[in-house]
């Protein structure tokens, strides 16, 4: 079974529910898709075994070929690459522009010369490890890098759905985290009992309803806020399925990388019943 | 004109909270939400909207089923496997490219224009405010943030106004390079946790990399005081200045559940160290 924990706002903590759940479960998957901003492994503190770079396939032309007939400009939708036509019997010219290319293979494709062949361009990397029995796997994107969904791809691939996999998903709402949460059975929406908890779990659960994915509500720091989300979620049908009390001994751990269940051993149990839970929805 | 904008990396550090505060205390600005696909700001400035645009970006396949053969070369052709056995094409899995486009060898395919969410400008009682919301499940959020961002530019120099405050996304990747492309101060707001410094550190080197003047403030700081001992020490070693430390205080957790800028809602002490905070941005962005 693969869950995806995932938030809308950011902060509201994805990473905690995720991480203390593999734990809980043992013998699990952790996959931390926050490519941009990991942490899962501060808290799980892995092995790392292998690591592998992540790639883009972008174009390299090779210029003696190249005709300059601007049949790649033309068919590239991202004007990741611009041609120069010859005139007045000069010489034309061409230039790729990486950040730009989305690595859809078009230019490749429908160069009549075959001048563009594909390479592959380091954008992140892959590390795959284990913390105890925890088979742990994270991209982390290179910084200055911004094609987020391919990372999360590649991370995606190493899944094992043998074993409960759980996929610790980035904040917001728009293609990183569609790439996360896609092919998932389950998604656990974190959210905190704020009015900007409350705005972004609703952007949050508009995405997840049409992408058709089963989903309830974890609440974490239960007690800072209002009770609209409570509300909300009564309203609209959606599961409460676990709450977190706000507690400064909850922050403080989480401040220095412990998961809860490590400091807090009675919430072994508490993420024990959420899984049982989510498995008794989907049975 | 300056430009300021407010990240972060790790989300839920309180760049609202901050960004919010400063609508309140900077005088001539222009106010804008990056975070498009999961803006908040608008919760705390409570705007009445004066424009409305479509956010118009990037196209989408659609595949005429009558005039189809059926060869299944887009689909085989699609990186993006937005194209399901029976030639329906999945708008959210569509990336626009065109390849189904001009490899189908009966023109079956049209890209149509997508509208991927609507802007507005607003008034507020802080002064006017750009601001987005993308469409459900759209991508090309950093395009968005791009085009408010350059809209508000446009208010600010026709208006002769002093700021363009930035309420910027998490994470470092498209619309955050969006956001801090060309401003002249990134605050980015941290907390003193082991995730907190982690992420701070990924944006430091993003805003090192563009060269951008950058500032930290630590939130919560009373959490875990060994840990803003190590986010003062990262800083110091990067050649960044901390311009504020904010104790955790459930009073700031009010002033969002009461809707309202922290200046606004309380007198107390944070107020102060908020003030100095805008204060001291301000001296950074002049003093250049």
């Amino acid at each position: 079974m693969i869950i995806s924990v995932a938030s809308g706002k950011g902060g509201t903590g994805k990473t905690t529910v995720a991480v203390n759940l593999a734990l809980a479960l043992g013998n699990a998957q952790y996959l931390d898709c926050d490519v941009e901003e990991p942490n899962g492994h501060l808290f799980l503190k892995p092995v790392i075994t292998e690591r592998k770079t992540a790639t883009l396939l972008i174009p390299e032309i090779d210029e003696s070929k190249c005709t300059y007939c601007g049949t790649c400009g033309d068919v590239c939708a991202y004007s990741a690459i611009a041609v120069l036509k010859p005139r007045n019997g000069g010489k034309g010219g061409i230039m790729s522009f990486p950040h730009l290319c989305h690595g859809c293979g078009a230019c490749a494709y429908f160069c009549p010369n075959g001048a563009i062949t594909e390479i592959d361009k380091p954008i992140g990397i892959i590390e795959h490890g284990a913390s105890g029995d925890i088979n742990f796997v994270h991209g982390k994107l290179n910084v200055g890098e911004i094609m987020v969904p391919p990372i999360i791809s590649q991370v995606k691939e190493h899944i094992k759905p043998d074993v409960p996999v759980i996929i610790d998903a980035p904040p917001g709402t728009s293609c990183p985290v569609i790439e996360a949460i896609k092919g998932s059975d389950y998604c656990i929406m974190v959210t905190e009992p704020t009015p900007f908890g409350l705005n972004d779990l609703q952007l949050a659960v508009k995405v997840i309803r049409q992408m058709g994915i089963p989903f309830g509500v974890v609440m974490n720091k239960e007690g800072i806020g209002d009770d609209k989300t409570d509300e909300f979620c009564r309203n609209e049908g959606i599961s409460m399925l676990m709450k977190i009390p706000f507690s400064h001994d909850i922050a403080v751990s989480y401040s220095k990388g412990e998961p809860i269940i490590s400091s807090l051993p009675e919430y072994k149990h508490a993420f024990l019943s959420l899984y049982d839970e989510i498995r008794s929805v989907l049975a | 004109m300056k430009q300021i904008a407010v990240l972060s990396g790790k989300g839920g550090t309180g760049k609202t909270i901050l960004t919010g505060s400063f609508a309140v205390l900077a005088r001539n600005k222009v106010m804008v939400d990056c975070d498009v696909d999961a803006a908040d700001l608008h919760i705390l400035l409570k705007p009445s909207v004066r424009e409305r645009y479509d956010f118009q970006a990037g196209k989408l396949a659609s595949i005429d089923v009558d005039a189809c053969l059926q060869c299944k070369i887009c689909i085989n052709l699609c990186r993006f496997k937005a194209i399901d056995n029976a030639f329906k094409v999945n708008r959210i899995d569509c990336e626009g490219c065109g390849f189904c486009y001009h490899a189908c060898p009966v023109g079956a395919v049209r890209m149509e224009d997508k509208i991927a969410g609507e802007w507005f400008v607003s008034d507020t009682k802080y002064g006017t405010f750009v601001h987005a919301k993308l469409g459900i499940a759209e991508d090309n959020s950093g395009k968005l943030a791009a085009k408010i961002r350059g809209a508000a530019k446009d208010i600010a120099e026709r208006e002769n106004l002093a700021y363009v405050i930035i309420d910027g996304p998490p994470g470092v990747g498209c619309p955050v390079m969006a956001t801090l492309a060309g401003i002249d101060l990134a605050v980015l707001v941290t907390e003193p946790t082991l995730s907190g410094l982690h992420d701070m550190s990924r944006v430091c080197e993003l805003t090192a990399h563009f060269k951008i003047p950058t500032a930290v403030v630590v939130n919560k700081y009373d959490l875990n005081t060994a840990n803003t001992d190590m986010i003062q020490k990262s800083c110091a070693e990067r050649g960044i200045k901390v311009i504020g430390k904010i104790p955790f205080s459930p009073d700031v957790c009010a002033s969002v559940v009461n809707c309202t800028p922290y200046p606004e809602y309380s007198n107390g002490d944070i107020r102060d160290i908020i003030v100095n905070i805008w204060n001291t941005a301000q001296e950074m962005v002049l003093g250049k």
